[in-house]
């Protein structure tokens, strides 16, 4: 009878842990990250930096700039494309779209499609583009600028491949990750554009970053 | 001869006498239409999507059988030589490169088939033969 009983106790416990679990999701923040140990109000702190998004500058399809300072305040999804793209791009972003007409009536959140071809992806070419995708308004935005920023950015800060190659289709090989950013510029997820669930569990995910409290900005 | 044999060979002769009914014709077409399935995921889908969807004025859905009835004998070579200039799809216009695919001739005939006869259109088998004399006529 006591054996019983325990394990009847063990069981609820167990069962309201999980629950409690489940209820409080968090989305794990990826990168590197360090701990410092800095004096608040004389005592010692330890707190973690966690890696983030670097200052960068790009031009969208308005011609307006866009900064590291423009998206403050927001949760943002990047991509890399080009709009000549005969491969996985059209895949990318008719599932983007669906991102995109989820949220794009609620605040603080944008997408960001960098070209990787800026060359031929020039201002009036990504305006077009957009225009043609069904994009008005300010929450999806295509960005051009520097060849080298934009792939630095892409391998060293959002962890996204890119490359150009004249032997693959449409002259670049490129991965097709939507990289979701929280509004301390930190990553928050990573997922396959190309496959329609993980896009669901991006929208998902989204969700539950803006449910998030805001914390004060590190750094 | 025990009722079992009797009854397996009675089946037998009802599995033939099933398969003879559907004419030549319509096992041609079925042959057509599930090796096109398979040139449409590796070859279409990526772009027109996986219901002939398209993506919003960029690129045009398969589902206008009107105009795949009118530009039947010049498909071909669309898909061969890829596509340039202005087109109007469903009352919409699109203005975008379609690239060029380097199918074969019968590999041509079995999407156009899947295309043809999927996301709503309704044509009759477009034949190897067909598209041969088609390809012959490309600008």
């Amino acid at each position: 009878m006591k054996n019983f009983l325990i394990a009847g106790f063990v069981a609820i416990t167990l069962w309201s842990a999980c629950k409690s679990g489940s209820d409080k999701k968090t989305l794990p923040i990826y990168g590197n990250r360090e701990p410092i140990t800095k004096t608040v109000d004389g005592k010692q702190v330890t707190d973690t930096i966690y890696q983030t998004i670097p200052p960068f500058k790009f031009v969208n399809q308005y011609g307006d700039s866009v900064s590291n300072k423009t998206l403050n305040g927001n949760i943002y999804v990047v991509d890399f494309f080009f709009t000549t793209c005969p491969s996985i791009c059209p895949i990318m972003h008719r599932n983007m779209l669906k991102v995109y007409d989820t949220f794009k009536s609620t605040g603080n959140f944008k997408i960001i499609s960098h070209t990787i071809d800026p060359k031929h992806d020039s201002v009036p070419v990504l305006k077009k583009y957009a225009d043609k995708l069904g994009i008005t308004g300010n929450t999806w935005w295509f960005l051009q600028g520097k060849k080298e920023d934009i792939y630095t950015i892409a391998e060293k800060n959002y962890l996204v491949a890119v490359k150009q190659d004249g032997s693959a289709a449409g002259g670049y090989i490129h991965a097709g990750y939507f990289v979701l950013i929280d509004k301390q510029k930190r990553i928050r997820g990573s997922y396959d554009g190309t496959d329609p669930k993980q896009v669901d569990q991006l929208i998902d995910d989204i969700k539950t970053l803006q449910a998030e409290p805001d914390q004060m900005i590190v750094q | 001869m025990s009722w079992r044999f009797v009854s397996s060979i009675a089946a037998f002769l009802a599995i033939l006498f099933i398969t003879a009914c559907q004419s030549d014709e319509s096992l041609e077409f079925k042959r057509y239409y599930s090796s096109g399935a398979l040139v449409y995921q590796q070859h279409c889908q990526n772009c027109h999507g996986t219901k002939g969807e398209g993506l919003s004025a960029l690129i045009p859905p398969l589902s206008d059988s009107t105009y795949l009835r009118k530009n039947i004998l010049a498909l071909p070579c669309y898909i061969k030589n890829g596509l340039k200039g202005q087109i109007i799809i469903s009352g919409k216009t699109f203005e975008d490169v379609m690239p060029a695919n380097d199918l074969s001739p019968v590999e041509i005939s079995q999407v156009l088939t899947y295309i043809g006869n999927s996301f709503g259109n309704k044509l009759s088998t477009i034949d190897e033969q067909s598209v041969q004399k088609n390809l012959a006529g490309c600008k």
